[in-house]
């Protein structure tokens, strides 16, 4: 069992290698659609992102609501293509680390590799399963967007697959 | 005349839509863990054991087996001697819809306008589709209805001349290209016939197939099987990493249509394939 430890660090991103399974542990932030159109206009107009891009590793999903007694509500991936547009700017920035499902677009790829990130999916679907390895949730962002609102989110051993590693490699 | 109060009907839509979040068909759990055996594929096995250990997890937490929990389709099958009383029957049964996302944790995924994109917080309005039927009672259905298959589907307008062969085309060409997003292994419902937006509706009411039937018209049964056949050789597999799993089931709906057109519609379900129904 591999598991790997957030911030993601250069050997370690080095490592991955498309298809291997590995257990993610650390601090992630959570953004889809919503959040991610704002960062990128937040940038185009030279505001401030909401978060420390630089080294960060993004989740896509937008978790149901938490029940008493839980940290979070269930929080599988969600379909990353969506995020496409926006991915190679936040990637410019410094986003090493990637976390949802299905493919990536051609350009998308190719900044994985010029920047030296990786992306992971995590299996579509298994939302329930989340609640045993998120730790912790909290909204730090764009709260009025609700379920995709940024959240910081820390993991203990979340399972993923490398997708695409960061020599272009990819699993689909 | 039979009365029946949308009281009712609201409380019926609240509780199929709470249960149908949570947990999926024994029917497809077992086929999964046949096609688990099958797999020769370590991964594939491997995701198909974990969507089932989902699927217990959720029903022993009692929360949602995925974070998606749909924008809510409502069929409403209504007896033509029926006699609705109380509310506005579609404020009933939206009403039905925010209860159970809301005393369910279910997320809200709807948004009020698709451009401007202000999320209603509610999960309201749902998607609801009412039919005539003969009889004095009322059929309803719920499908929780997530975006990443929904997102997968699509509608062709085939010529006569394209035949069976394009339609088959069509569906695995749209199969093919969704690959992993619809969170496959996926149950795919083909609306055949109509016009365009009926070819739609017949795809999704597919969906609500009762599980794993083939068509009744041996004809059709044999196209599903023919292009369930098909999609299991494209390995895609369970979430997209591989094997030969990547559909449970094709379901195909068909409508006569007109002499100039060939319709073809493919709604696409993930694995959870969530939907309840009853009759009142």
């Amino acid at each position: 069992m591999k598991r790997i430890n957030l911030p993601l660090d250069l050997d370690t991103i080095k490592s991955l290698r498309a298809g291997e399974k590995v257990y993610i542990s650390g601090e992630v932030y959570t953004a889809r659609d919503a959040a991610h159109k704002r960062f990128y206009e937040a940038v185009n107009s030279g505001a401030q992102l909401p978060i420390d891009i630089k080294g960060a590793t993004i989740y896509y999903t937008g978790p149901a609501p938490t029940k008493p007694g839980d940290v979070c509500g269930v929080a599988g991936p969600t379909t990353s293509y969506r995020m496409d547009k926006y991915t190679p700017m936040l990637l410019a920035m410094g986003l090493k680390g990637i976390i949802g499902k299905g493919k990536r677009s051609k350009e998308v790829i190719d900044c994985l590799v010029k920047n030296n990130a990786v992306y992971f999916a995590a299996v579509g679907g298994a939302a329930a399963l989340t609640l045993k390895c998120i730790t912790a949730s909290e909204v730090i962002a764009y709260d009025d967007l609700g379920t995709e609102a940024v959240r910081r989110m820390t993991f203990k051993d979340f399972p993923v697959f490398v997708a695409v590693d960061s020599y272009g490699n990819s699993v689909y | 005349m039979r009365v029946i109060n949308t009281e009712q009907i609201k409380n019926c839509v609240k509780d199929m839509l709470l249960k149908a979040n949570i947990s999926i068909d024994e029917k497809y759990i077992n086929y999964m863990k046949n096609a688990a055996d099958a797999e020769t594929n370590e991964t594939a096995r491997e995701i198909l054991n974990i969507l089932i250990e989902n699927n217990n997890y959720a029903i022993e937490k009692q929360v949602p087996l995925c974070q998606d929990t749909g924008m809510a389709v409502i069929f409403l099958n209504i007896g033509q001697d029926v006699r609705i009383e109380g509310d506005y029957l579609y404020d009933a049964v939206n009403e039905g819809v925010r209860q159970a996302y809301e005393e369910g944790y279910l997320r809200k995924s709807v948004v009020s306008c698709p451009l401007r994109r202000i999320n209603t917080k509610t999960n309201t309005p749902a998607v609801i589709h009412t039919q005539i039927v003969k009889g004095d009672k009322i059929h309803i259905a719920v499908m929780p209805k997530g975006f990443g298959s929904e997102n997968s589907g699509g509608v062709g307008m085939l010529t006569p001349a394209a035949g069976e062969e394009g339609v088959i085309d069509f569906v695995c060409d749209t199969v093919l290209k969704a690959g992993s997003n619809p969170c496959p292994p996926i149950v795919v419902g083909v609306g055949i016939g109509g016009t365009m937006e009926k070819a739609a509706l017949i795809s999704k009411e597919a969906l609500l197939r009762e599980p794993l039937e083939a068509s009744k018209d041996e004809y059709i049964a044999q196209l599903e099987q023919k292009i369930l056949r098909k999609i299991n050789e494209s390995n895609i597999g369970p979430a997209g990493l591989g094997g030969k799993t990547t559909a449970l089931a094709v379901y195909i709906e068909t409508y006569p249509t007109h002499i100039a057109g060939l319709p073809v519609a493919v709604s696409i379900s993930c694995h959870a394939i969530r939907h309840l129904e009853r009759t009142i």
